[in-house]
């Protein structure tokens, strides 16, 4: 376990970190950024990180692998028919919450 | 010119919505955070500082297990880097009266929902406007994280568990409608999913560090695709519209490239 002096140490970094990604931009560059490379990059990245972070990472933040692939395969279905971000989260855990309960008593 | 939008009413009305929004994002990472082992004061106090969801995720672990301080870095500047090209799209569309001291404040509305409604006004945006944009997304972020963090304290074990993969679903809810309308963002994800994959599952790529890993597959996707099919030359704003304000927006510009 961390303590408290390290843990403000790096949220000072992370916050910086962010807030001048913000800050600069909006203080110092009054024209469009007009690279092609680097509009594409940075349209591509959001999708590319979430995917990342998401899967396999989902599959294996249950108890157990079958309820991270259900949380994942009801996350994915409901999503993919466009239904709202707390829709598809709540379906998601629910997913989870009914196997946790039902793989034990099945075992 | 056009009239500023610098309406107090009209800023609260707009940013009512979006913290509803990330109260129940923040709720699952206050979940997470306690999962963790972070405490409710460490978890509050990120969400205050920060006010991005995919960085606290990609960090939370990062913090939580004394990684380094590069690591933690670097992973905030690939994962975040999308809010310097809102930011400076924002900045062009800010009332021209607004100084360089109120600019360090509106630095902080710059996350995708609050930049989505803003920059879609088409309009100057005064500082009042901002302001009050500001107010209900920053006061739902925070009260989320603390409740979600108590919540981690007091629900049963099972619930925690299952309530732990709300904000994966949330970031497939963000990525999934928008790879179904754009064979390039479909691209983006199913190449990115496989890198991510491989740096699980093989134990020779086991050792490298989580936000290592999302840094690296992250960057060789988008750079991949930047090249094979590169956003169209006029459509400028199109690339700093991305997740959920968005995404359907952003990915029938990009059409079938």
């Amino acid at each position: 376990m961390l303590d408290f002096g390290q843990f403000l140490i790096s949220l000072a970094v992370m916050a910086g970190v962010t807030y001048l990604l913000r800050l600069l931009p909006m203080l110092f560059i009054r024209k469009k950024i007009k690279n092609r490379f680097v509009r594409s990059f940075l349209y591509y990245v959001p999708y590319a990180v979430l995917s990342v972070m998401a899967i396999p990472a989902l599959f294996h933040a249950t108890d157990y692998l079958a309820s991270g692939i259900a949380a994942a395969v009801v996350a994915v279905t409901l999503a993919y028919f466009k239904r709202s971000l707390i829709t598809v989260a709540t379906g998601s855990a629910l997913a989870v919450l009914v196997l946790e309960l039902l793989i034990p008593i099945l075992i | 010119m056009e009239t500023v939008q610098n309406d107090i009413k009209a800023g609260l009305k707009d940013g009512l919505p979006i913290g509803l929004g990330y109260l129940a994002t923040s709720f699952a990472f206050g979940i997470l955070s306690n999962s963790l082992g972070l405490t409710l004061l460490e978890a509050v106090l990120i969400s205050m500082t920060n006010l991005t969801s995919a960085g606290q995720l990609a960090a939370a672990p990062i913090i939580a297990a004394g990684g380094r301080l590069i690591e933690l870095a670097l992973t905030q500047l690939v994962i975040n880097m999308r809010y310097s090209l809102m930011s400076i799209s924002l900045s062009m569309q800010l009332d021209k009266n607004i100084g360089i001291r109120h600019r360090f404040i509106l630095a902080f509305t710059v996350t995708d929902e609050m930049y989505a409604v803003s920059v879609g006004k088409r309009r100057p945006l005064g500082m009042k406007y901002m302001l009050s944009l500001l107010i209900f997304p920053y006061l739902g972020w925070t009260l989320g994280t603390l409740l979600g963090a108590v919540a981690g304290n007091i629900l049963p074990a099972v619930v925690v568990s299952a309530l732990g993969v709300a904000m994966y679903a949330m970031f497939i809810a963000i990525v999934t409608p928008a790879a179904r309308e754009s064979h390039p963002i479909l691209a983006v994800v199913a190449i990115s999913v496989a890198l991510s994959c491989l740096f699980f599952y093989l134990p020779a790529l086991e050792a490298v560090p989580d936000g290592f890993v999302i840094i690296i597959c992250a960057v060789a996707a988008s750079v991949v695709m930047s090249i094979v099919s590169p956003l169209p030359d006029d459509e400028i704003d199109a690339s700093a519209d991305t997740k959920d304000g968005g995404d359907t927006e952003g990915s029938e510009v990009m059409g079938d490239a």
